[in-house]
């Protein structure tokens, strides 16, 4: 068994309005970063993981993100494996 | 009578105003139930209380909804058993996939915590069979997740609407939305018409001391659709 690093990105989808990226985008315009033209705020899951290759781990992943870490109506999610 | 069960998750934190609620004003039989049951065998009606579940970790609802309780709550859904997810409860019954749609932060980032004005969307529901469509009823909400999102492909969705926020004339308005909710969507109902779930706090409007009874009334339809059901059986 190899251990892999895996990092999940959750993302409201782009058609799903993100409030906090809205107030995150204000607060920095306010800040005089007046070139910030959006931003979207998501999530990083970082997992530890045992398997036999990064193509299954990652396949494991990707199920984990179907159950429980992403909310397929709303949200984007992708997945990387890295063998540490 | 009616035999109810109040869901209690980690972290739920209004089964004691919903039992209050449904024992002392209803004057009816009401269980609290732990999520680690498997079995609600007797009860007539679920309630799933508003709270922070689970302190609302990944998405409000979803580690409540693998609770063993729910496998249960799924089961009754199935055959007919009223089911009313209230705030937090509605969160939970949408991650568990008995209703459409989900939950994202209210559109002003802000918890909101205020009276507002609901209008009677449908009736065919055991919660409002014996209101008036297009009725106005007066309940609280308390939320921070309450912005609801339907699916984008669903079809027939007006169907599912049960109560819209609105103005104390019945006019849907966008100032009337607490929440920013997708068509001043404040309550949905799911597989034939028995889960409801709504933001609104209907066992805070239980009482004419609290400024409303609007809540009362929609646990009056629940006892008088399991009474008569109980007799056509």
């Amino acid at each position: 068994m190899k251990r892999f690093s895996v990092r999940i990105e959750v993302k409201l989808k782009p058609e799903v309005l993100d409030p906090q990226g809205k107030a995150v985008r204000n607060a920095l315009r306010g800040l005089g970063f007046d070139r910030v033209a959006d931003a979207r705020v998501g999530k990083l899951v970082e997992l530890a993981v045992e398997g036999e290759s990064r193509g299954e781990v990652e396949k494991e992943a990707g199920e984990m993100c179907r159950r429980l870490l992403s909310n397929p109506v709303i949200e984007d999610f992708s997945v990387k494996a890295e063998e540490e | 009578m009616a035999n109810f069960g109040v869901l209690l998750f980690p972290g739920s934190n209004c089964e004691s105003d919903c039992r209050h609620a449904i024992r002392e004003i209803l004057n009816q039989p009401c269980d609290l139930v732990w999520h680690e049951e498997t079995s609600l065998d007797g009860i007539q009606c679920v309630v799933i209380p508003g709270g922070f579940s689970y302190g609302d970790y990944l998405r409000a609802g979803a580690i409540s909804r693998f609770s063993p309780v729910m496998g249960a709550v799924d089961e009754l859904a199935g055959r007919g058993t009223p089911v009313i997810g209230i705030c937090n409860g509605f969160q939970i019954l949408v991650e568990a996939g008995l209703l459409p749609g989900a939950f994202t932060h209210n559109s002003s980032l802000r918890f909101v915590c205020r009276w507002t004005s609901v209008r009677v969307e449908s009736t065919e529901t055991p919660f409002t069979h014996l209101l008036r469509k297009g009725e106005v009823l007066r309940l609280p909400v308390a939320n921070a997740q309450g912005n609801f999102v339907l699916p984008p492909q669903g079809d027939d969705r007006s169907r599912k609407i049960v109560f819209r926020y609105c103005e104390e004339d019945g006019a849907v308005t966008a100032a009337a939305n607490p929440s920013g909710a997708e068509d001043n969507i404040a309550a949905i109902a799911g597989r034939g018409g028995n889960v409801l779930g709504m933001m609104p706090h209907p066992e805070r409007g239980f009482e004419s001391l609290l400024g409303s009874q609007d809540g009362k009334r929609m646990f009056e339809c629940a006892v008088s659709w399991i009474e008569s059901r109980g007799r056509a059986v």
